[in-house]
């Protein structure tokens, strides 16, 4: 269930256009910031929000990357592997997080910590390599880098 | 040369208005507000040459023209920093560094072509740029240029923020349109054009934070100021981005037609660790490859389309002789099976096909006649849907295969990568 303050925001954002709709990319975003994920559940509620049916939610979802459909982690880890990225040793990172964590790209650890995923190119390609965490880039990656990352984050 | 469009970045206070204004900021908008009609801004915007900076170079005050001057309803801009294709990163920089440029910009452009309300299609990743983005945009409404009668003129203008969430296809005009209508950013067919029908079937113009970083420049100084830099059909200054195996990569202003083998030899620094240049892509992971020995070209949309590829976003992927090619069409591959929106079968089927057949020749799966039906499947996907990422799709292989055939001949008769170290450090 929507906070809310989520709902005000989604009533906020409804303001800036002439048709409900255009505030689905906002909403979701809304859903994950105070859930992580978009869950069957949200997208119902997302869906009586905007006078939608829920697969034309559901289908807007399932379309757009940034949006989890299953649960991930606290800290859910993007690691970039497109082209000047993949130059840079960007799979290195990817291999290097798998061993320290114990697993695959896709996976979770044990304790929700972290997820790790791959991504496509976020834009930082003279900073290579790198990932996003929430919010944040981590730029000019190396093993103490992810080292120190890592432990920062709980 | 002036730098004009990064002189500011990372001096103290540019990312805030007071910077901004210090700078010279905003003048331009007073200029047009008090001294130019709306035709006389979109003339100016014409004359300078001015072509857009989001990797299609369409002439800007030419795409501006195309919007009705009377119309019974509202008109829309929309600002497209979904920046998206890959190895570009210019358009953060003005993001992040000194917004308040391409917001002016935006609400000159919007004076010019009649549009009182405007979207900044920003990409969902860039979640640091859209704070900072909000907080410019703030600003400009508290200084009171944007909201209702802007400086006593009487026109209004309102910017909001959009929020992408992960789709290079949203890059797309008309995706982009789609996205922000609260779709799946699956792109239409064109005609009909944005101008004349684009956000909720209104005339629309959708431009890059560049082009629309450029215009208080080009108003401030004239176009024939503008049309002094560059070459005759490529003016201005641009922000070139250089990755991959140099020893300086970052963000780079200069003026088009600028030699690609001096930005990447003196501006970054040369070739990392004392190797030798291998292959350079020149715009942005859609445009075709250059191998080592077609560099000496200058970085404008004819020099660049005469050498077999383009300037897209002048975003320079350099590859050393490290590199294996192979891995390069998989990586590549990979990135445009994943962005097909899937409304189109040739796209949507013909990407996952080059993908899947560029990972069996890796794989030490490939046979020889792979080669050609590589060519074949890419050459079925260019011109034949509703918009240019099967072209995108299809430009990588094709150029990577008629310039490193060896490489790729290697690959399927050995079965293996004949440079195993390739992409690692």
């Amino acid at each position: 269930m929507l906070s809310e303050n989520a709902k005000k925001e989604i009533e906020r954002e409804m303001a800036k256009y002439p048709e409900k709709r255009a505030v689905i990319l906002a909403a979701l975003h809304l859903v994950q910031k105070e859930e992580g994920w978009i869950s069957q559940d949200a997208m119902e509620e997302v869906a009586s929000l905007l006078d939608l049916t829920p697969i034309e939610v559901r289908e807007v979802t399932s379309f757009y990357t940034m949006f989890n459909m299953r649960p991930v982690g606290n800290h859910h880890l993007q690691v970039c592997t497109n082209l000047s990225c993949a130059l840079m040793n960007g799979r290195g990172v990817v291999e290097y997080i798998q061993r320290k964590l114990g697993i695959e790209v896709g996976e979770t650890t044990g304790d929700e910590r972290f997820t790790l995923s791959t991504v496509e190119c976020l834009g930082s390609c003279g900073t290579a390599p790198m990932m996003q965490i929430g919010d944040d880039y981590h730029e000019n990656l190396s093993e103490p880098k992810i080292d120190s990352i890592l432990e920062t984050l709980k | 040369m002036e730098r004009y469009l990064t002189k500011n970045f990372g001096k103290p206070n540019a990312i805030a208005m007071a910077g901004y204004l210090k700078h010279g900021g905003y003048r331009a908008l007073r200029k047009v507000l008090k001294k130019m009609e709306p035709k006389d801004v979109v003339e100016e915007v014409k004359d300078s040459g001015l072509r857009g900076r989001g990797g299609a170079g369409f002439p800007t005050g030419l795409k501006w023209s195309f919007m009705p001057q009377e119309t019974d309803g509202p008109k829309y801009i929309a600002c497209n920093a979904d920046e998206s294709e890959p190895g570009t990163f210019k358009d953060r920089e003005f993001l992040e560094k000194e917004p308040q440029m391409m917001i002016e910009g935006l609400i000159i452009s919007a004076y010019a072509m009649g549009v009182n309300t405007c979207y900044i299609y920003i990409r969902g990743e860039y979640a640091t740029q859209t704070k900072i983005l909000q907080q410019a945009l703030a600003e400009a409404y508290e200084k009171k240029f944007l909201g209702r009668n802007i400086l006593g003129s009487g026109f209004d203008c309102d910017i909001y923020v959009h929020r992408g969430a992960g789709a290079y296809i949203c890059g797309e005009e008309t995706g982009l349109m789609e996205s922000i209508e609260g779709k799946k950013g699956q792109p239409r067919k064109k005609p009909p054009f944005p101008a004349n029908f684009g956000l909720w079937g209104r005339p629309t113009t959708v431009n890059n934070v560049e082009t629309f970083a450029q215009v208080p420049h080009i108003i401030n100084k004239g176009a024939s100021w503008f049309r002094g830099i560059g070459t005759e059909k490529s003016t201005g200054n641009t922000i070139f981005g250089v990755s991959g195996h140099v020893n300086k990569p970052g963000a780079y202003e200069l003026p088009l037609g600028y030699g690609l083998k001096d930005l990447i030899y003196k501006d970054a620094g040369g070739i990392r660790n004392g190797r030798e240049l291998k292959a350079v892509i020149p715009g942005g992971s859609s445009v075709k490859v250059l191998p080592a020995d077609r560099i000496d070209v200058p970085l404008d949309h004819d020099s660049l389309t005469n050498a077999g590829s383009s300037l897209g976003t002048g975003a320079v992927i350099v590859m050393d002789d490290t590199t294996c090619m192979v891995r390069v069409g998989v990586v590549l591959a990979h990135f445009y099976r994943h962005e097909s929106c899937g409304q189109c079968t040739n796209c949507r089927e013909g990407s996952a096909w080059l993908h899947q057949l560029m990972v069996g020749i890796e794989n030490g799966q490939g046979k020889i006649e792979d080669l050609d039906l590589l060519m074949d499947v890419a050459d079925s996907l260019e011109g034949s849907s509703i918009c240019a990422l099967a072209d995108a799709a299809a430009w990588p292989v094709q150029g990577l295969v008629t310039h490193f055939r060896d490489e790729f001949e290697e690959h399927i008769k050995t079965g293996k990568c004949t440079s195993p170290d390739s992409f690692r450090i």
